[in-house]
């Protein structure tokens, strides 16, 4: 007998595959949410056969918000818990000088994801029940040269959860919010992280695991960015608008 | 970034390419002197490529699993013990594993890695179907017993000089419970440990640990530890509930490297005496969770630290069994000679073994391992002249300083392999460190 079923949006990343066996691991049933389900079927088997959970794959594109509603008809069940993993760095440099790939980050980290969840949460409080989880970023917390269009989408999402979390309060629906800092993931590869601050995309797994058990509001995978960030927000403006980080 | 073994040494500049997606790793296998790289097990620079070396972590997940026949198909990158933890819950143990379950699948072909049960059971290629092998050609083959039996033949064992291994068919045991019924015998020398052997052939498992810094009458003084697995029958309360179930092991990890003089003769002398005696006041029969009898060493992790920054090295040879009494009596005077022993001293008898080019005979190994200086240096060089005077062999995974001409006196097989990786076309695309030091 498996678990409430978990649904995880934007599955084929790193960080969704990594939620995946975590959850699997502890017996949920996983619906994996992904634009092309056909190239995922041999991690879809593995995590059936390693786990022994159901596990089944739905093809969804984030930036299509009009079928957002479809899609959730259509999954075999509303999951219990709710995973949106869906997100896209861009480059900063195109961001700037061609304003449609900039566009692009900002509709995939936020109006899509805003979009998924904000469907997903109307569902759980007429049921009565739901976890949400948002993988945000700490980018969001202030917008800075190196990739404020990425940052800003992010801020948007933040805010996002935030609203949805305040609204949702005593509903008995809980929204968590994962700021995991620098991640080795797919999409930081060829970057030169520094290996203390960088936490592998299994950490961020657990840390959202954990903190739907002890239904934390917002976590960040290594705590030592709460304190990194306490410190850049907290520049003045007139200092910080002049700073390169 | 630099490459090197589990040894950390020898150390190489460089970095691996892990591929994600079957195209990609076709397209990085077609280069000169690739090599494979499954999890770094292996000690010295079998894993590290002679142009390319090519990792396969993210070729990580499990395809099939057939409950009837207990056949697995993988990719090559998962590791044992990724097997282990879904597979055992279900009542299946690896065929044949190695004393680290954290091995990749590929690591274990090319290695054709033996364990405490190759006197019956023989190596870890007997319970391969068949194997998908990215060859020379750029495609993917797939061989067996019966297709392209020669690929399989010379794959197995070949330490991924054949070419890379994408996909395997593994047989799995079936097991009643996750306990080990362990049976201590403390033997007080080499003969005895060497009647031990013989007399416990039945033995499912049967492995000793070795003092090899004993001398005279002591010489060889062992800790021989028989295994069984432990059947639902024989385990009592919580145990027979829930028999796959092991209390959660407390991972300890080495995150720094000792200090070179902590590991002397007198400390690793004091620590082995200790060790030895301990062993003799618990002999006799007890119950083990897998994890504690199979892979003792993985509960600390980065244990290769503990050989200081420098690094270490392993030396594992096979004697014939007509010629092993005399053989192994030969390297531990000459162990004990030079003072500079190992803590990890393993003795192991082996079973039939016909294969290619794999490592095992029937016979006995014995494994041991040294911080590198060049006091150990010198002394396997001299390990190495008294193995090949007994008619023996070394095994490559462990291996990291031998010379061209000792593997090929110690292997007519050395020369036969080479001959087919140069009429094959192997040798230009698929070459380690490793097969270039020895001229594979």
């Amino acid at each position: 007998m498996s678990k409430g079923s978990v649904l995880i949006l934007g599955a084929r990343s790193d960080i969704g595959l990594a939620v995946a066996h975590e959850f699997a691991r502890k017996g949920h049933a996983l619906q994996l949410a992904l634009r092309d389900p056909a190239a995922f079927e041999t991690a879809r088997a593995d995590l059936a056969l390693r786990h022994n959970v159901p596990v089944s794959l739905h093809a969804f594109d984030a930036l299509a918000v009009e079928t957002h509603a479809e899609f959730l008809d259509a999954l075999p069940e509303l999951p219990e818990i709710a995973i949106c993993a869906v997100g896209l760095m861009g480059d900063q440099i195109e961001s700037e000088r061609d304003m449609s790939a900039a566009i692009r980050v900002i509709r995939s980290n936020f109006e899509g994801p805003a979009s998924i969840l904000g469907h997903l949460a109307n569902r759980f409080d007429q049921r009565g029940s739901g976890q949400i989880v948002g993988i945000s970023s700490v980018a969001g917390l202030r917008g800075r040269a190196t990739n404020y269009v990425y940052g800003s989408a992010k801020a948007g999402f933040t805010a996002f959860l935030s609203g949805l979390r305040n609204r949702l309060a005593g509903r008995g629906i809980d929204i968590l919010t994962v700021l995991p800092g620098f991640v080795a993931t797919r999409m930081t590869e060829g970057m030169d992280l520094p290996a203390r601050l960088t936490c592998q995309p299994e950490d961020v797994a657990q840390a959202i695991s954990r903190g739907l058990e002890r239904k934390r509001s917002v976590i960040y995978v290594r705590p030592v960015w709460r304190l990194i960030m306490a410190v850049i927000t907290s520049i003045p403006e007139p200092i910080f608008k002049k700073m390169r980080i | 970034m630099t490459l090197s073994g589990w040894g950390r040494f020898p150390v190489f500049p460089g970095q691996a390419q892990a591929p994600r997606t079957e195209a990609a790793l076709l397209a990085a296998a077609a280069g000169q002197g690739v090599i494979a790289r499954g999890n770094g097990r292996a000690y010295g620079d079998s894993a590290v490529g002679a142009g390319r070396t090519v990792s396969m972590r993210h070729f990580n997940r499990m395809l099939s699993f057939d409950p009837a026949t207990g056949v697995l198909v993988a990719e090559a990158g998962v590791l044992l013990a990724d097997v282990i933890a879904a597979f055992l819950p279900r009542g299946w143990f690896p065929a044949v594993t190695p004393g680290t379950k954290f091995v990749s699948l590929g690591g274990m072909v090319a290695a054709d890695v033996h364990g405490k049960n190759h006197h019956k059971d023989g190596s870890f290629g007997a319970f391969v179907d068949w194997l998908d092998v990215i060859g020379p050609d750029g495609g993917v083959t797939r061989c067996s017993r019966q297709e392209n039996p020669e690929l399989f033949r010379w794959t197995v064992g070949g330490m991924g000089l054949t070419g890379i291994v994408l996909r395997a068919a593994i047989r799995l045991r079936p097991v009643e419970s996750a306990w080990i019924r362990q049976d201590l015998v403390p033997l007080p020398d080499l003969d005895a440990a060497l009647a031990a052997f013989e007399a416990a052939e039945d033995a499912s498992y049967s492995v000793a640990w070795i003092d090899c810094l004993a001398r005279g009458k002591a010489l060889g003084r062992s800790l021989l530890m028989l295994g069984e697995h432990a059947t639902r029958a024989e385990l009592t309360g919580d145990r027979a509930r829930y028999p796959f179930e092991t209390p959660a092991k407390r991972r300890r990890n080495l995150r720094f490297d000792l200090p070179r003089g902590v590991l002397n003769s007198h400390t690793v002398r004091a620590f082995n005496a200790l060790y030895y005696w301990n062993g003799a006041r618990r002999r006799g029969t007890s119950l083990l969770d897998w994890d504690s009898y199979f892979y003792p060493l993985d509960a600390i992790l980065g244990w290769n630290r503990i050989y200081g920054r420098k690094g270490f090295v392993q030396f594992q040879c096979a004697l014939p069994l007509e010629r092993s009494r005399e053989g192994l009596t030969a390297l531990l005077e000459a162990v004990s000679d030079a003072g500079t022993g190992s803590f990890l001293a393993v003795l192991k008898r082996l079973g039939l073994q016909e294969s290619a080019f794999s490592f095992p005979m029937l016979g006995y190994t014995l494994a041991l391992d040294f911080p590198v200086n060049d006091r150990t240096l010198a002394l396997l060089d001299r390990l190495d002249r008294i193995t090949l005077y007994h008619g023996g062999r070394f095994y490559l995974a462990k291996d990291s300083r031998m010379r061209p001409e000792t593997l090929r006196a110690s292997d007519a097989r050395a020369a036969e392999f080479a001959a087919w990786r140069e009429a094959t076309g192997m040798r230009q695309r698929f070459a380690s460190a490793q097969s270039e030091r020895l001229s594979l």
